[in-house]
């Protein structure tokens, strides 16, 4: 898959948090937008070589890079998962599922960003099997496998947390499940920026989690005379 | 019904040992050094096994033709000093073959994994794991970086555990899923596992040998032939075991040294 295909679910799968965040429209809603980006010199990301799995490896016609960094113009920073940490008095996790695919032996979007008793369906695209194993340490472990053709496998979380996932079978697949109490987040696509909308006026934190770089918050008033706006920038280190 | 037998014994015999003879069945083409003496020792031990086979098989077909139970009432003849003596005779000839096929077939295994490989072999680590096989060339600093395995990291391609960050010998290290090789090389793997128990096993360098969680095992041989082979784990290592496999790219040294360059770019 290229990177730009990658880049184009990525910023879909934003589009898609900004669509749960309107399923809680408001009175008077405001926004919170910003964008995310980096000093330093971010590790540089390596071509998986998926020789094992010709059904996979065929799916792309140049190897795909490892995604713990991935970096857009300007030093923009996907991946970047943005949410109202502090301040958001939405009640209830939104019902729609999130879907998390298994395509190309890749975990696509890369980050899943769901709520705390929102349905999670995930999905085996493949010819091959795969073994979905998320890392949970505050939510309960599990892993299981899905051969070809598998119906979806179907779970939540009741505790938020960020998960690290992998495969039992191909050991170069990895993402994240991100767990969050509220419906307002996002996820920053190449560009790096996001936007929070349907936002009561009020006081929030705002958080950003990268998986590589770790998080920042901001404290971020909404209704003021200005549009409430938070960009993050993160320090990036080579190794 | 005891003619019966002896003529299935008989065409069990033939057909089985055809299959042998006309290497129907057999191992690929051999694509090492070492695979010369071992395909010598198999054929060795193939030919004075399947002699005694032969032999032994047509024996029992004979005596089970001749002297069956044909219900005409002839008491039953029994060899003089009874069963004990054919026993001992048939325990000693075997355990005879036994001993000498293996002091011979000493000479062959210790030559594979008791010698030393050669000082100036291509040195590459290979790291198991459920379920894939990683190897690690030096860099350019022909220094391998330490292993942590606390630090290994599936996920960010750290399958080795390096720290590049405070360890400068491992930032030019050379990760490949991929085993490739220059032809004609000595080549000097050692085998570590992350895991559980793994197997290397390449067919074509006649070459088999366990990965052991804790231990590193050397494993050294030359290839031959430019040739892409599988490698495959034939150790029961989990669910995914089916699956676990890389390729042996065995290419001339021109291109093992343009791939290695390219390689070292990359990292």
């Amino acid at each position: 898959m290229s990177r730009k295909l990658v880049s184009s679910l990525a910023l879909l799968a934003a589009g898609t948090s900004a669509t749960i965040a309107l399923g809680h429209p408001a009175k008077n809603a405001g926004a919170i937008s910003g964008h995310v980006t980096f000093t330093g010199t971010p590790p540089k990301m390596r071509p998986i070589d998926m020789a094992k799995e010709p059904s996979c490896a065929k799916q792309h016609a140049t190897p795909i890079m490892t995604e713990s960094v991935v970096a857009g113009p300007d030093n923009a920073l996907a991946n970047v998962v943005v949410y109202i940490s502090a301040g958001d008095k939405s009640a209830g996790p939104a019902t729609e599922a999130v879907r998390y695919d298994q395509k190309g032996c890749e975990y696509v979007p890369h980050v899943a960003v769901l709520q705390v008793g929102q349905p999670l369906e995930i999905y085996n695209n493949d010819q091959t099997s795969h073994n979905i194993h998320p890392l949970a340490k505050v939510n309960p472990e599990w892993n299981k496998s899905q051969p070809p053709g598998a119906p979806p496998i179907k779970a939540s979380y009741t505790k938020p947390e960020f998960i690290a996932v992998k495969c039992n079978v191909h050991p170069w697949m990895h993402g994240n499940f991100a767990v969050l109490t509220t419906p307002h987040h996002a996820l920053t696509g190449q560009d790096g920026t996001f936007s929070l909308d349907g936002l009561p006026p009020g006081k929030y934190t705002v958080t950003a989690w990268h998986e590589r770089f770790g998080t920042q918050t901001q404290d971020v008033t909404v209704g003021g005379a200005k549009p409430a706006t938070a960009d993050f920038v993160m320090k990036a280190t080579p190794y | 019904m005891g003619k019966l037998f002896a003529v299935i014994v008989v065409v069990v015999t033939v057909v089985s040992s055809a299959i042998f003879i006309s290497r129907i069945w057999w191992l690929p083409a051999d694509v090492s050094v070492l695979g010369v003496g071992i395909d010598r020792q198999m054929a060795e031990t193939m030919i004075s096994a399947g002699v005694l086979f032969v032999v032994s098989q047509f024996v029992l077909a004979l005596f089970v033709w001749q002297y069956g139970d044909k219900g005409d009432g002839r008491s039953i003849k029994i060899f003089p000093g009874g069963a004990t003596p054919m026993v001992l005779g048939a325990t000693l000839l075997v355990g005879a073959e036994i001993v000498v096929l293996s002091l011979v077939g000493t000479k062959v295994w210790a030559g594979i994994f008791l010698s030393a490989p050669d000082p100036k072999a291509l040195r590459i680590d290979v790291q198991a794991e459920q379920f894939a096989f990683y190897f690690r060339y030096p860099g350019r600093d022909g220094t391998f970086g330490t292993m942590h395995p606390d630090l290994i990291d599936d996920g960010n391609n750290n399958f080795f555990g390096l720290d590049p960050a405070n360890d400068t010998t491992a930032r030019d290290d050379i990760v490949s899923a991929s085993l490739v090789l220059p032809v004609n090389r000595p080549i000097l793997l050692s085998l570590h596992a992350k895991d559980v128990g793994h197997a290397f096993y390449v067919p074509e360098l006649r070459l088999q040998q366990d990965f052991i969680p804790g231990l590193v095992i050397p494993l050294h041989f030359t290839a031959t032939k430019v040739v892409k082979k599988e490698i495959v784990c034939t150790q029961l290592c989990g669910l995914g075991h089916y699956n676990m496999r890389a390729y042996m790219d065995v290419m001339p040294e021109k291109q093992f040294a343009q791939w290695m360059a390219d390689q070292a770019a990359q990292q």
